[in-house]
């Protein structure tokens, strides 16, 4: 009894406490983090947003998506992997399949993927990277292998009355290595690649 | 360079990092949980809340402390779930469900940070920000104050079972060491891309003509608390591995090395405060190795790729993220679950079997390879404990730590702690696939289902927060079990340890013999660590054979 009376003291001392912490690290700490990376950084703060010639803004009616959120595109230009999140790229409700290493639905979508990639480039089902077969976590993966980049310059070169060549200069240049040299994976990002096509296919 | 050489590399960059400022830190962590003086902000708040931050507490008075700040956080967090929708910044979001309230009230205090909602889908950002994050520094600051009570009853001798002063370990926790870290680690997430804002949703028109809604929130500042105090809980559903909470390989880098810091450098603190550095090392090397046992398992089974998706897509990528591979995924997946952090960076569901199989082991074995903040360390001193008395038997000697006489109450506590979480977890993991209601929420069949399940049940108990996530876990079934799981997970072990700190603070410190076994050196830590293997091994292996070690084979 003594000891649930002193609970009740302890509670209400304990209560009294998370109020004063709501107030400073639930309000004060990250609206001073708000505010900050609002003047100092206010492009990152803000989504990373680029415009259809690849210009930063902060305006999300001049913009055309996140530099770091991967969208959907067309036939015409290069194309993001598979997306488990909503109907697909939607920032709404971002996920990965979650579908285990043996899952029968998984391997029949995966070897359906691989034949469709491999018609549409004109490419041999084996040479198709397994990040173009495979959903991402977030369903919002902004890059794509520098294989599966490689895989669509044809296509994407025909497709805008550029030379193979000048594409695949394009994808040169938006390869990002590892970081610091071993961190991570080397990628492509498409949305910045797809201006770029853009950019290239309008200036001639 | 290849994958593997990159790989290797990368995992020696984070040990570098780690070695450099685990051990300044650690000092700093000392200093917070034994310095006399209040820094003039703390005393402030102690004369504003009438809390005397002086008053040397009893075990029990301690506890009660413990349990009545829990309880308010509870109560408090489940009040704003089941109000946010009156709330500003709510989004136009409506309440949470009661069951999902209570389970997400639980999960946030006890630090586990399991989710059975979507954030971008069901919590506004007021939410998030002054009801969740709160929790997630309060509930780390929680865990390091006990893992400091039981380090300092172990330094006292004849205190009469007085352990130090809980207000105080949270408030410094807090001040001292959550809150300026998380600051810095904040504004560095947001120069690498996470975004920082108050923003609703914003409706863009894509290159191809289509509308996307790209989402906004103060994620940065959850990012940073989330992955330094071992929390976890993402502020999107897609967690560490959505670009906007984790956007480059080098973000990565940086919340591995934060979910990691503290809970190394609790270790470090250990040996300061006992006042024998060799005995904090000799816990951190233990934690070392099988941290790094398990991040080389896991890295080498995706990095092979075993099953039928990966062999046919030709790598482990599906629940992947191209900008950290296979590599920085594992590494990633090993340390979130070998602390009790639980975000993710990759989907767990899809890990390669063996993989899944690493991540779970992690868990079971309690989270001490570092372990949460704080529950890691006291984590670990319990199976020391389990060990030096396991060599008192084989030598015929009353068992001793530190100069502290290990007799029958003492070793009750311990046994009592080392199985409750078991006991959780395999009475959860037989009710959730006893009912209906249970079976209802698995997405997969066969062996992969029953991971499924017990993966849920192992985390919540242990107090993660990780899932595999193909199980539909917001039913109220669900709910109300792992609720039970994670309250029971996170609270028995702390009365015991408590309770055990009392008794070490009454006891006279021994003068150490010939016979007493030391406790520092190569020989104990190989046999802290087999002991560590074998009692979980023992309790888990008939489950494991049933889930990740059948689909291994498979």
């Amino acid at each position: 009894m003594k000891d649930l009376f002193q609970l009740a003291r302890h509670s209400v001392a304990g209560l009294l406490t998370l109020l004063l912490f709501t107030a400073v690290l639930g309000l004060g700490y990250p609206l001073a983090v708000t505010g900050i990376a609002a003047v100092s950084m206010p492009w990152r703060a803000n989504g990373s947003l680029v415009t259809a010639e690849g210009d930063h803004t902060t305006n999300p009616s001049d913009a055309v998506g996140s530099q770091i959120i991967g969208q959907a595109a067309d036939g015409t230009l290069f194309l993001p992997r598979p997306s488990a999140a909503g109907e697909g790229w939607d920032p709404l409700s971002s996920y990965g399949s979650n579908l285990g290493p043996d899952n029968e639905d998984l391997v029949a979508t995966i070897k359906q993927r691989k034949a469709e990639i491999a018609q549409r480039e004109g490419v041999d089902p084996a040479d198709v990277p397994a990040d173009a077969v495979t959903a991402s976590a977030s369903g919002l993966d902004p890059d794509i292998s520098p294989a599966y980049a490689a895989l669509q310059v044809p296509r994407v070169a025909r497709a805008n009355g550029l030379s193979e060549k000048r594409v695949r200069g394009l994808v040169a240049d938006h390869i990002d290595g590892r970081t610091l040299g071993v961190l991570g994976e080397p990628r492509v990002n498409v949305l910045m690649l797809n201006v770029a096509v853009r950019d290239a296919a309008r200036l001639g | 360079m290849s994958a593997t050489t990159a790989a290797v590399l990368q995992i020696v960059t984070l040990v570098a990092a780690l070695a450099l400022t685990v051990g300044p830190l650690g000092r700093w962590l000392a200093h917070t949980y034994t310095s006399p003086r209040h820094w003039a902000v703390e005393r402030g708040a102690y004369r504003l809340l009438r809390l005397d931050p002086d008053a040397d507490q009893h075990w029990r008075t301690y506890l009660i402390s413990v349990l009545g700040f829990s309880m308010a956080s509870v109560l408090l967090l489940f009040a704003f779930g089941r109000l946010q929708q009156h709330l500003p910044l709510s989004l136009g979001f409506p309440a949470l469900p009661s069951d999902g309230a209570w389970n997400t009230a639980v999960s946030f205090t006890t630090n586990t940070n399991w989710q059975w909602y979507s954030g971008e889908a069901a919590t506004g950002h007021l939410f998030q920000m002054s009801g969740l994050a709160v929790q997630n520094f309060v509930s780390a600051a929680v865990g390091m104050a006990v893992a400091a009570a039981f380090a300092r009853a172990l330094a006292r001798s004849g205190a009469g079972g007085r352990v130090g002063n809980f207000w105080a370990d949270l408030v410094r926790g807090v001040v001292r060491v959550l809150l300026p870290i998380s600051f810095v680690a904040a504004l560095l997430l947001v120069l690498m891309g996470a975004v920082q804002n108050l923003d609703a949703p914003h409706a863009i028109t894509t290159l191809t003509g289509q509308v996307q809604h790209v989402t906004g929130g103060p994620v940065a500042s959850q990012e940073a608390i989330k992955e330094l105090g071992t929390n976890g809980g993402g502020f999107y559903n897609a967690n560490s591995s959505h670009p906007f909470e984790n956007p480059t390989p080098l973000s990565n880098l940086l919340e591995i090395y934060l979910l990691l810091l503290i809970s190394f450098a609790m270790a470090w603190a250990f040996g300061i405060i006992v006042r024998s550095r060799r005995q904090g090392a000799a816990i951190m090397s233990v934690m070392g190795v099988l941290w790094l046992t398990g991040v080389a398992l896991l890295t080498w089974s995706e990095l092979a790729g075993p099953g039928l998706a990966p062999a046919a897509a030709g790598g482990a990528m599906e629940g992947k993220e191209t900008r950290f591979g296979e590599a920085a995924s594992a590494l990633f997946a090993a340390s979130t679950t070998a602390t009790s952090t639980g975000a993710v960076n990759s989907m767990h569901d899809s890990l390669t079997a063996p993989g899944g199989g690493v991540a779970m082991f992690n868990m079971m074995l309690g989270e001490i390879a570092p372990g949460g903040v704080g529950s890691g360390l006291y984590g670990m001193l319990m199976l020391a404990i389990v060990t030096v008395f396991l060599c008192g038997l084989m030598v015929g000697r009353t068992p001793e730590y530190l100069g502290k006489k290990i007799g029958q109450p003492e070793i009750v506590l311990v046994a009592f702690y080392v199985l409750t979480t078991p006991a959780l977890v395999l009475a959860g993991i037989a009710i959730g696939i006893s009912f209906e209601d249970g079976l209802a929420g698995l997405q997969e069949s066969g062996p992969h289902g029953l991971s499924e399940a017990l993966y849920a049940v192992t985390s919540a108990s242990n107090n993660n927060g990780s899932a595999f996530a193909g199980l539909t876990a917001g039913t109220p079934f669900w709910n109300v079990l792992l609720g039970v799981c994670m309250l029971f997970g996170r609270f028995l072990p702390m009365v015991f340890v408590l309770a055990l700190a009392g008794r070490f603070a009454a006891q006279q410190k021994l003068p150490e013999s010939a016979g007493t076994l030391p406790t520092h050196r190569p020989l104990f830590v190989t046999l802290l660590s087999g002991v560590a293997l074998v009692v979980v091994g023992l309790t888990f292996v008939p489950v494991l054979t049933l889930g990740p070690i059948v689909e291994s084979l498979a």
